[in-house]
């Protein structure tokens, strides 16, 4: 049967089970907005091509599924950009759909034309120009097979006007075969047996997991390997979630503001087995510094993090949920060495307890309500069971600290990139992807003013997103570093008294809107708002001048922290 | 250390760019690059000369084989291979030098390709150290312009 290349593409997406898109529509793609009319397939119309991409992202993080975005020509296409970098830097899948002007007018300047292939090239895992329809089929095949597999990425699809016009017969491909590129999943039985005679030897060793175990949803894996060994285990940023937070075993977030006992316990270790991981320099500190008396294990899928920025003594490629299991059976099989590790790093782990003991996570309720508080609190109203987007700044940090997390696709947030105006676009495609959470963005008044406009997006679908801005009046997180490094000079980080008023925001997009000002307000306006049945936002003005603790500066060593 | 990488490549638009582009960005440096169809005309043989420690150069080739495009990246240094360039001098020539120039181009079994009463064109091939020598030699009588292919280079015997 002979197809259009925009119906081509709508059936491919029902194919790959596509469930929703999230799009802007615009003149080179109106074919393609044709077709979802007709074909009823379910749209998010957002309300700015970077929301589409971060709500496609917040969608594919907290499902596992890839995101889908459609966007037209030139400026819809170059809004992309921020979207795809973020996602490209924390590994989530997406395929990126945008227009393009015809094949014969490309390269002219025509009418909204970008060279979109061109400037995305480094911030995206692979991308295509679809030059003639008879390739659409194979290549959006392929596009959904890379962005998903391996270690997963944004593809951008690039479709000029004439290639969703022409008409070609059309049949899914069954089978796919990119030469140059074959993942590696299963790690090397060679190096999973030299690890592990390295942790049946090691006297102090930590482990330390990235976003790589959630990726891979390899959390269940990881809780049996951490509690059989009786290792200690701590995450990054993206890591939260991998490990119940509050287990014995659970040392915290390590890094720039990591705990205490997770970043001295890495400064000391002889043994750092890294699972997910790439070794950030937020997270390392400086290099030279970073668990200098340790041999290090690294477990991951993409070859290039191995051994980048920290040389590794045993490398082992392969799918973390896979290399757990992998080692997991050997640890079965040699299960008297296993049992020896329990004498063995006994004063190990009594060291950890006085580290932990000694300074724990920690603020001071004064008067003014301090930001901390306000993300205990929406854990405890929340269980800990709601999915927490964050913006970018303090308030991820304090969302990170502070908010307890125990399951994987829980907490999404900006790593990589540290993007503000990520977290409403990525609560609302959270949101459509799991209609009975709920979903909050712990936002800041900065970052949240950089993609505000997707509120309206929460109303039109009613999808009941929860914003709560950690208002502090200024670009916290800046201001902090002006504070320690820069004698307190302020230079345009002060918000005060020139931001909206959120409250009058929200209700003018049709959301709820609630101000708390009083510590006694907390709680019962908190419970009021995530009770709303619709998008809610609440400005809650908290103590300007906290600030994020510990701290290890930039290019300090770890063990280099400021405590308060 | 100087390192000659060959790169079997997919024969399509864009992938020059993706190879560039990737050294750009990780600031690599690329000393040459020379790119041209194989007998499979579906695919492209890139060499590149870069320099780099262990650990550069364990990032370039993974990275390299990361690019979706790339099928297959081999560190010729590591082995013993052939590498050839090819090479045109433009020399400014004069009733006094002509003489002594085609002399050291026939050391270098250089072969004339275009002569004009102030010029003379050399075309010559060989290894670096080949290369190097000649234009040493010819440098004293007056390079006008030249102009280089950058390296090619094969693993030597049946590897
Ligand atoms: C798009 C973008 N621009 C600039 C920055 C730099 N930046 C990092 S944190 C921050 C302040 C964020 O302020 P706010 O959202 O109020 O959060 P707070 O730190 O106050 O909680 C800025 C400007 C960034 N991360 N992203
Ligand atoms: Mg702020």
């Amino acid at each position: 049967m002979k197809l259009t290349g925009a119906e081509i593409l709508i059936e491919s997406l029902k194919k790959e089970g596509v469930e929703v898109i999230f799009g802007y529509p615009g003149g080179a793609v109106l074919n393609i907005y044709d077709e979802i009319y007709k074909s009823d397939f379910r749209h998010i119309l957002v309300r700015h091509e970077q929301g589409a991409v971060h709500a496609a992202d917040g969608y594919a993080r907290s499902s596992g599924k890839v995101g889908v975005c459609l966007v037209t020509s030139g400026p819809g296409a170059t809004n992309t950009v921020t979207g795809l970098a973020t996602a490209y830097m924390d590994s989530v899948p997406l395929v990126v759909f945008t227009g393009q002007v015809p094949t014969l007018l490309i390269g002219n300047d025509a009418f909204q034309e970008a060279d979109i292939v061109g400037i995305t090239r480094s911030c995206t895992k692979h991308n295509y120009l679809v030059k003639d329809v008879k390739d659409l089929a194979r290549i959006i095949k392929e596009a959904f097979y890379i962005a998903a597999s391996g270690r997963p990425g944004p593809v951008l699809v690039d479709l000029p006007k004439n290639v969703i016009l022409d008409s070609t017969e059309y049949a899914y491909p069954e089978e796919i075969d990119i030469r140059g590129y074959h993942p590696t999943y299963t790690g090397h039985i060679y190096q999973i047996k030299r690890a592990l005679d390295l942790i049946y030897k090691a006297k102090r060793p930590v482990t330390y997991v990235g976003g790589g175990v959630i990726i891979s949803d390899a959390a269940e894996a990881l809780y049996q390997f951490i509690t059989t060994l009786g290792i200690p285990v701590t995450m990054t940023l993206m890591g939260l979630g991998a490990f119940p937070i509050r287990h014995p075993l659970s040392l915290g977030m390590l890094g720039m503001h990591g705990t205490f006992q997770a970043n001295m316990a890495i400064s000391e270790s002889d043994l750092v087995i890294a699972i997910g991981a790439r070794f950030d320099d937020r997270v390392t500190g400086k290099v030279d510094e970073f668990a200098p008396n340790a041999k290090i294990i690294h477990i991951d899928i993409d070859p290039t993090s191995i051994s980048k920025n920290i040389k590794v003594d045993i490398p082992i490629v392969g799918d973390c949920k896979k290399v757990l299991q992998s080692l997991l059976k050997e640890i079965v099989a040699r299960e008297e060495e296993t049992e020896k590790i329990e004498g063995r790093i006994k004063p190990w782990l009594e060291q950890i307890e006085k580290w932990r003991g000694k300074h724990a996570l920690a603020y001071e309720q004064e008067d003014v309500i301090k930001p901390q508080y306000v993300v205990e609190k929406l854990g405890e109203l929340t269980k800990g069971e709601a999915i927490i987007a964050t913006e970018v700044g303090q308030n991820q940090m304090w969302a990170a600290q502070f908010y307890e997390f125990n399951k994987p696709r829980t907490f999404l947030t900006s790593g990589g990139l540290g993007t503000m105006g990520y977290g409403l676009p990525a609560a609302i495609g959270a949101q459509v992807a799991n209609p009975d959470k709920t979903v909050i963005d712990i936002a800041g008044d900065g970052s949240i003013q950089m993609n505000i406009q997707e509120l309206a997006t929460a109303v039109q679908y009613n999808l009941p997103v929860k914003v709560v801005i950690l208002n502090n009046a200024y670009l916290g997180m800046v201001r902090q570093w002006q504070e320690l490094f820069f004698d307190r000079r302020y230079s345009y980080t002060c918000m005060e008294k020139i931001a909206p008023d959120f409250v009058k925001l929200a209700e003018a997009y049709g959301a709820a809107g609630f101000r708390i000002e009083k510590i006694k307000d907390v709680e019962p306006i908190l419970k009021e708002a995530l009770a709303v049945k619709g998008p809610a936002m609440v400005d809650v003005i908290v103590e300007k001048f906290e600030g994020v603790y510990p701290m290890v500066p930039a290019g300090a060593s770890l063990k280099q922290m400021l405590l308060v | 250390m100087k390192h000659t990488l060959s790169v079997l490549v997919e024969n399509e638009f864009g992938v020059l760019s993706r190879v560039a582009g990737l050294f750009s960005a990780r600031g690599f440096n690329i000393e040459s690059l020379c790119v041209a169809e194989t007998l499979d005309p579906t695919l492209s043989l890139m060499t590149i000369v870069t320099r780099g420690d262990e650990m550069i150069m364990e990032q370039i080739t993974k990275q390299l084989n990361k690019l979706i495009n790339v099928i297959k990246v081999t560190d010729l240094s590591a082995r013993k291979f052939v590498d050839r360039e090819l090479i045109l001098i433009k020399m400014k020539a004069t009733k006094t030098n002509r003489a002594e120039i085609l002399r050291i181009s026939d050391i270098f079994r250089g072969k004339v390709v275009d002569v004009s009463h102030k010029t003379l064109t050399i075309e010559a091939t060989g290894d670096e150290g080949k290369l190097a020598a000649m234009i040493e030699l010819l440098k004293p009588l007056g390079i006008k312009e030249i102009a280089r292919t950058g390296k090619i280079a094969m693993l030597r015997g049946a590897q």
